[in-house]
């Protein structure tokens, strides 16, 4: 069995230099009485300044464990980060103290949860929570405080900011809860913001509203983001490159309209055509078939082989590499974990 | 493109939200003249920074059950301090020839077995049953939830420690170990009954409070505090505690009651506050073998120590309440 590790890192290669955030090869797996279940298995993925990263996949797929454990956030135990890089302006975070860590999340790297009701304090004040920010990482009075975040509401939108900054998150209705939650993690400026599904949690009419606002505000400060999604009709119109999850590892990376325009994996064929569709009406939506691997007994060779259409022996056996993928009328660089990527992307 | 939506959902928000910020503003304008609001309403740079605590204080002070139990408690404190202030006879001044007689002039609730006069002895009796039951609940209640809270948010080797010495104090019954303990004890002060209280009783607070912070340490909100920058004091106090504090209140002031009761039995069984020391449970143990004959002995003290008990719980249920800020 090849291993996956030192093939996919290899076929990866050096990020370009501009890149903000560079995470290599990063392996997590949870201890668990059950066995080991291994979440995150050898993620290569860059974000520049300014550019927004959709990462995509389904529950399981070990987007948002990634995304912790870049934050530093990860529970350990069970969780652990077993091996791997996670350069952030060019310092491997992994090789921080926990206190330096701690000065970073925050400052320089933010996270906006799913659910901005259960991720806000129910017996803090929105102010005081806003305020937080500014107490833990300047210092500044809990007056002072207070006025950043009557100035922080205002910038998200949120209508008499100076009365609401005292009322407390359930008088908030959802939309302006994630504003809050969107405005807590601009507090300081950082230059890169993680979001995990930030709109999931919301109704349709107000998803939109929310990522506008996120665009925006990640346009004036140049920040990078890792926008954190299931949803594919979210990435469309904000993302500049989507990586493809699956089983732990990226199964595909490429500028998001080459993505769906042609898919050069099988999973992603699978997930793009999985969105229902409007034009097309009373028929079956399509799935894919089976179900996802389990992260303790993940299927040798490629992870994805006993759901793929196109599986063939070799599948089974060797572990894809993060092939490139060439073809006429590509700029950016173009990823796939798949054997068979030429066939692939023929359709 | 965001501009066209935008007049929308504030609106949506703002009819949603309405009833709230018009009771948030009238609660403004009505706190202001007091002083205790900062500055008026309507925010501007000098809106009040209200925290929990003070937005709890505001909340209690408009709260009848805690207006009349604070009103209880205060008054208990006051006769623990100067008992001489309402009751001008002496406790220890008895005549065995009054002995059982009921009230008469000037004793208005008779006298006890010894011929003491209960009044008296009700209000004397309320210094040790107060201090028993305050300093033990406070000693349970600090040292149950600091332990309790770091076993509960460090985990690990330490809250296996922690909860295996728990399980072995919980074995320990109290009037056993009580006669154990104290059977030793020569002193005449309260001290050695409080002391062994806190040691007894902490597991059972420790036990609340390391639930609870583990409850609340799951939270997303504090998951997304360490996101944000949060050190893990500034977690475990401004994010953790106040959403773990509750049981742990509501526990505590039920268990002051018990303190009071369990004084009694100790008392009782001659190993907890001795003579010529004043209290209810002293009273009350020696009453109850009389209460066929002179109810009154039992009824007065019994009393004293059924409502002191309930104006503790009404209190603890209070503050709950008014740390709960969802229930405003």
């Amino acid at each position: 069995m090849a291993t996956p590790a030192s093939t996919a890192a290899a076929a990866a290669g050096p990020a370009p230099a501009s890149a903000l955030l560079d995470v290599r090869d990063l392996h997590v797996e949870f201890r668990t009485r059950d066995g080991v279940a291994k979440a995150v298995n050898g993620v290569d993925y860059a974000v520049a300044a300014g550019e927004t990263l959709a990462v995509l996949g389904e529950s399981g797929s070990g987007k948002s464990v990634t995304a912790q454990a870049i934050m530093g956030i990860l529970d350990v135990p069970p969780g652990r980060v077993t091996s791997g890089e996670i350069l952030f302006r060019g310092r491997d975070l992994l090789q921080l103290k926990e206190e330096e860590r701690r000065r970073i999340r925050g400052a320089e790297m933010a996270m906006i949860f799913q659910d901005a009701l259960s991720s806000l304090n129910p017996v803090l004040s929105v102010g005081d929570q806003l305020g937080e920010m500014f107490v833990v990482h300047r210092g500044m009075s809990r007056k002072d405080a207070r006025a950043k975040a009557v100035e922080l509401m205002d910038r998200v939108r949120i209508p008499a900011a100076k009365e609401r900054v005292t009322q407390y998150p359930h008088q908030f209705s959802g939309g302006m809860r994630q504003r809050i939650m969107i405005a807590m993690a601009m507090a300081l400026e950082p230059s890169l913001i993680i979001a995990d599904e930030p709109t999931t949690a919301l109704d349709v009419t107000v998803q939109a509203q929310v990522m506008d606002l996120l665009a925006e505000l990640q346009r004036e400060l140049n920040m990078g983001l890792i926008l954190i999604t299931h949803d594919l009709g979210v990435v469309a119109d904000v993302a500049d490159k989507i990586a493809v999850m699956y089983a732990g590892r990226i199964v595909e990376t490429a500028p998001v309209h080459e993505i769906y325009r042609a898919p050069a994996h099988p999973y992603t064929k699978g997930l793009l055509e999985s969105i229902p569709r409007l034009d097309q009406k009373g028929q079956d939506l399509f799935a894919i078939k089976g179900l996802p691997p389990n992260l303790m007994n993940i299927p040798p060779g490629c992870a994805f082989n006993p759901r793929c259409p196109m599986a063939q022996d070799v599948c089974r056996t060797d572990v894809p590499p993060l092939y490139r993928v060439t073809y006429e009328g590509l700029a950016a660089e173009r990823r796939s974990a798949c054997h068979f990527w030429k066939e692939t992307l023929r359709g | 493109m965001p501009e066209p939506h935008e007049p929308a959902e504030g609106a949506i928000a703002g009819t949603g939200a309405g009833g709230a910020m018009d009771l948030a503003a009238s609660e403004a304008t009505t706190l202001s003249p007091d002083g205790t609001g900062a500055a008026g309403p309507g925010g501007g740079p000098g809106t009040p920074a209200r925290s929990l605590w003070s937005d709890a204080w505001r909340d209690l002070r408009r709260n009848p059950v805690f207006i009349i139990s604070g009103l209880i408690i205060l008054f208990l404190v006051f006769i623990s301090l100067w008992p001489s202030a309402i009751a001008s006879g002496d406790p220890l001044d008895c005549d065995l020839a009054n002995a059982q007689k009921g009230s008469s002039p000037g004793h208005p609730f008779g006298y006890n077995g010894q011929g003491c006069d209960v009044y008296t002895r009700t209000v004397y009796g309320a210094r040790a049953s107060v201090t028993v039951g305050v300093c033990a609940t406070l000693g349970v209640a600090v040292l149950g939830s600091v332990l309790g809270g770091l076993a509960g948010f460090f985990g690990g080797a330490w809250d296996a420690i922690l909860s295996r010495i728990t399980d072995i104090f919980f074995a320990i019954p109290v009037v056993l170990g009580g006669l154990v303990l104290l059977s030793v004890v020569t002193s005449n002060t309260v001290w050695p009954v409080i002391g062994f209280m806190v040691l007894l009783g902490w597991p059972q607070i420790s036990r609340i409070a390391r639930g609870s912070v583990i409850t609340a340490k799951q939270n997303d909100y504090v998951q997304a505090a360490r996101a944000l920058g949060a050190s893990n004091p500034r977690m475990l106090l401004r994010h953790i505690a106040p959403n773990a504090v509750a049981p742990v209140i509501v526990v505590a002031t039920i268990a002051l009651g018990t303190y009071i009761a369990l004084e009694a039995t100790l008392s009782y069984l001659g190993v907890g506050l001795k003579p010529p020391t004043v209290s209810w449970g002293i009273d009350i143990s020696a009453a109850s073998q009389y209460i066929r004959n002179a109810p009154h002995m039992l009824l007065w003290p019994a009393g004293a120590l059924a409502i002191t008990v309930l104006a503790f719980i009404m209190l603890g249920d209070a503050v709950r309440d008014a740390l709960d800020p969802k229930l405003r």
